[in-house]
């Protein structure tokens, strides 16, 4: 499956089918992190249960400095 | 005391968190500064590098009130959906309306401005816009209900100071919503002038960020900060035009 994470377009391994799965691969289960797919928010209780689909524009967000 | 929504605070020195040399500086700034306010933007996690420590995740969150910024939109549209996605990290609800209208003197969007801060509120969001020093539109954004109106100084990091005094004054004056001097700050003396017109604060990141030595930077920009907030407090005296002596005229020892 092909979807395009923070603006690029990225081949998932067969092992990854749910937005958990993919914060694991990325290692950021501890992080604090923002989820958008196809642009609605997405809350971390839904994480487990989101499955991911051919196509998904998943975003991934966080905080950095700023004015 | 600030209040500010349903916030209170001790501290009227926000700080912003971009462009510090390195981060135990940029905690050692923080700390030094006493605020209680720190602005953060919203952005792309750079998930396809090697990860870079974050400063907001090293923080103490119960010591700080995040405001994050709406800075990169330049529509009403995508300020809003930038304040979404900074809601819904659970760790704040204020949110610095920030809507460029122009890249290169990166001054506000009045008008894209004045919709994104009324959207965000019907949203519930405690929203303090980054406008210009418009007396009228600053009263039209507070008739919408901000939660504070934050009009520049000069541009973001421009370190010009306050350039229209007068402007500034007269949305001091006519706000009944608390008003926060952000951006251009360019040393001390310019916080203290704020302070001095009668702000209820300043926000400030590059003056703190960019010194020579940031640390003693934040320092000056507290005591700044609080001398001018005393000085207004005070009651400054009227200006003449010649000298009005201040020791007794006569008892001369020469007469």
């Amino acid at each position: 499956m092909i979807i395009q994470l923070n603006g690029k377009s990225i081949q998932l391994a067969e092992t990854i089918c749910t937005v958990e799965d993919l914060l694991h691969s990325y290692q950021l289960e501890n992080r604090i992190v923002v989820v958008e797919v196809n642009k609605e928010i997405l809350y971390s209780e839904l994480y487990g249960t989101t499955v991911l689909s051919n196509g998904d524009i998943v975003e991934l967000i966080h905080f950095v400095g700023g004015g | 005391m600030l209040t500010i929504g349903k916030h209170t605070f001790h501290s009227r020195l926000f700080l912003g968190t971009g462009k510090y040399p390195s981060f135990n500086i940029q905690k050692q700034a923080v700390e030094v500064s006493e605020t209680e306010v720190l602005t953060f933007a919203v952005r792309r996690m750079n998930i396809f590098e090697e990860s870079q420590p974050n400063f907001l995740e090293q923080l103490d969150l119960t010591k700080y009130k995040l405001l994050p910024n709406t800075a990169g939109a330049k529509t009403a549209e995508e300020a809003v959906r930038i304040a979404k996605l900074a809601k819904a990290s659970g760790l704040c609800d204020m949110i610095k309306v920030e809507v460029i209208g122009c890249d290169k003197s990166l001054l506000p969007d009045p008008i894209e401005t004045l919709k994104a801060s009324e959207m965000l509120l019907a949203e519930g969001f405690t929203v303090l816009p980054y406008t210009s020093d418009d007396v009228v539109l600053a009263k039209r954004l507070e008739e919408l209900g901000v939660h504070a109106i934050m009009p520049g100084a000069s541009p973001i990091g421009s370190g010009k100071g306050i350039l229209n005094p007068l402007h500034l004054k007269f949305i001091i004056e006519q706000s009944s919503v608390p008003v926060i001097i952000d951006a251009g700050i360019g040393s001390p003396k310019d916080a203290a002038y704020a302070m001095e017109l009668g702000a209820d604060g300043v926000l400030l990141n590059t003056a703190v960020s960019d010194a020579t030595d940031p640390v003693k930077m934040a320092i000056a920009m507290k005591m700044a900060i609080e001398a001018g907030k005393l000085g207004f407090e005070a009651g400054r005296i009227s200006e003449k035009n010649y000298g009005v002596a201040s020791s007794p005229i006569t008892g001369l020892v020469s007469s």
